[in-house]
């Protein structure tokens, strides 16, 4: 459309249109992302949850931004702050319940979207790039969410953040200076909730926003993989372009309308019935102000931190230190970055997969599931024991995938996608 | 001038411009990071506190606090003193080698003089504020039996100390109460936060 005349009785939109173009690729980039970025035709229910993650993002920033403008980043102030938001700022209670509701189907949607890649192989060659810039998303997401759990300064809050930051402190020689500097005080002070403030309003969503163009990005140079794990570039029409391809628009952009739309019913649904979820999504000693002197009866994360801190809790102090806790505990996450390079199955998608992945994977998500039990209860058994053999699951899973991945019975993959 | 390119030339100044910048950026990382440093406000809040001690009765707790957490002063009796040899068989950590206190407060009394104890009031369980009960015998509220010899007890989940913070074995507190840095200016001032000089 560039540096064409706008076509007779399209009018004076399709001249501003024309003037963009010529100054700026408007037209260019919706067509290279939306109305020509060529998806394969066979996404199936696990294909909505990166759409979905991407809505929260947008609803998180939004709300965000309205619950600055209310709340009060001191110590004296914050906890009051959110009372004020919930009692007597209009449509306050709803903005700061979309956040805090919005936080965890953050975390439901970005589960379930890794969970789609393992599936699918969707971070086999030549998507690792991708799969690396999704766990960094993932990474710096867990550390929003923690710097914003501060926020509320409720007695859970305080204690949380004391938690975690010793964590720090684990750490030989460096470890109490490593938590003076990231506290700035003594102990978790107004200091302390001021700076997890600026990280949670400003540094992170600009991390977060930067990683999510960088995934998009990168999956549009590479294109979407798709149930089958083929690669539908390698057949293409007349016109150049796949022919198990469909446009992202119209064909996704209403698919994944729909697909908001169930996702939206199931929101409102929490939103309205049941914001605190049990307990889960809003804990119970968040509702009294934070108290250094008074530690609550049972410090846990909220739900999406907890397989790790279950992981965390199973590994026992030796050598006169809980460094290594922390250790496996960052080892957990980090071994996610290297999943490209241990699955070594000559075929991506499950479908194609013999019977050993298939069990590998189910006990995996299962046991992921356990160990996010075990890290909200307290360390009793039968949780000790069972936190033990789900960090040894978990670690196995990936660990021996160089081993088992190879020797699992394969089906042909076909040429092109199957309904 | 000739057309061709001098690679080598090119290489070195562009290693050589880098790493002149990778210093520089370097340089200016540094005030942004020590920004986080605490600050000088944050700093003499977190000073060493100076404590009157000269008129605390034998016996007697005095509270204080620093850097947000409570520090407890204890004047022990002689009986009081003559009691933590006694109670060595129940604890979990006697020589208070799993524990954390300055390595003058390292022996039974954990204090530098054994008269005036001095300890962090957090809970090594869970954080919570361990009462005095230096009373001993059954209390009044029946938490404590006809055998508790005297010390500290956290409200919160039953954690037992002895007069010297020494925790109880079968508790749910894993180790000692933590003793501060502290020091005597004088014989009737204690600096806590402060650590005593080593030929002390």
């Amino acid at each position: 459309m560039a540096g064409q005349a706008a076509p007779a009785g399209t009018g004076r939109l399709a001249a501003l249109g024309a003037w963009i173009d010529e100054r700026f690729p408007m037209t260019k980039l919706w067509k290279e992302h939306v109305s020509e970025y060529y998806a394969p035709k066979n996404f199936n229910f696990w294909y909505y949850f990166g759409s979905i993650a991407l809505f929260v993002l947008v609803l998180q920033i939004v709300t965000g931004i309205f619950l600055t403008m209310s709340y009060k980043p001191s110590a004296t102030e914050a906890f009051g702050s959110v009372e004020y938001i919930m009692r007597d700022v209009e449509w306050g209670w709803l903005i700061r319940y979309l956040h805090s509701t919005g936080a965890s189907a953050f975390f439901i949607a970005v589960y379930l979207h890794m969970f789609r890649a393992l599936l699918y192989g969707s971070h086999r060659k030549p998507r690792e790039l991708l799969w690396i810039f999704g766990v960094l998303i993932f990474l710096a997401l867990m550390a929003e969410a923690f710097f914003g759990y501060l926020l509320p300064w409720g007695n859970m809050s305080y204690w949380g953040a004391q938690v975690i930051v010793s964590l720090f402190g684990t750490f030989p020689v460096i470890g109490d200076a490593l938590i003076e500097w990231i506290r700035g005080d003594y102990f978790i002070s107004d200091i302390t909730l001021n700076r997890f403030f600026a990280l949670h309003v400003v540094a992170l969503p600009l991390v977060l926003i930067f990683l999510v163009v960088a995934h998009i990005l990168a999956l549009h140079e590479v294109g979407s993989n798709n149930p089958d794990g083929i690669e539908i570039k390698k057949t293409k029409g007349g016109d150049g372009h796949p022919l198990d391809g469909i446009p992202f628009h119209p064909y996704y952009t209403v698919k994944d309308l729909f697909g908001l739309s169930v996702f939206l019913v199931l929101f409102a649904a929490v939103l309205f019935f049941a914001p605190e979820f049990g307990g889960l999504f809003l804990e119970a000693p968040n509702f009294e102000p934070a108290n250094p002197l008074l530690t609550p009866e049972h410090i846990a994360p909220v739900w999406y931190f907890t397989p790790y801190y279950a992981i965390l809790r199973a590994v026992p102090a030796f050598a006169g230190t809980q460094v290594w806790g922390v250790l496996v505990l960052f080892a957990a996450v980090f071994i996610l970055f290297f999943v490209p390079w241990l699955d070594k199955a000559p075929v991506k998608s499950i479908r194609y997969r013999g019977p050993i992945y298939k069990v590998a994977l189910m006990v995996f998500a299962a046991n992921f599931i356990m160990l996010g039990y075990c890290g909200l209860k307290p360390v009793v058994q039968p949780f000790k024991t069972l936190s033990v053999i789900g960090t040894i699951i978990y670690f196995g899973f990936f660990l021996a995938m160089p081993w088992y991945s190879r020797i699992d019975r394969f089906k042909p993959e076909p040429a092109r996608v199957t309904s | 001038m000739s057309e061709a390119i001098d690679r080598g030339r090119r290489q070195l100044l562009t290693a050589a411009t880098a790493l002149t910048g990778a210093v520089g950026v370097a340089f200016a990382a540094v005030p942004f990071l020590a920004s986080w440093k605490p600050s000088a406000r944050a700093k003499a809040l977190g000073a060493p506190v100076e404590i009157d001690i000269s008129k605390l009765e034998p016996g007697a707790m005095l509270k204080i606090e620093w850097r947000g957490k409570p520090v407890m002063v204890v004047r022990r009796t002689p009986e009081m003193i003559a009691k933590l040899v006694a109670s060595e068989a129940q604890l979990a950590d006697p020589g208070s080698d799993q524990s954390r206190q300055p390595g003058y407060a390292k022996n039974p009394a954990r204090a530098i003089n054994p008269e005036y104890f001095v300890v962090l009031g957090v809970c090594t369980h869970l954080g919570c504020l361990p009462q005095n009960r230096f009373q001993p015998g059954a209390s009044a509220d029946g938490v404590l039996t006809a055998d508790w010899p005297g010390g500290f007890f956290c409200p919160c989940h039953g954690s037992m100390f002895d007069l010297s913070g020494r925790v109880y074995r079968g508790v749910p507190a894993p180790t000692n109460l933590e003793i501060p840095p502290y020091s005597f200016a004088d014989s009737g001032h204690i600096v806590i936060g402060l650590d005593q000089a080593k030929e002390a």
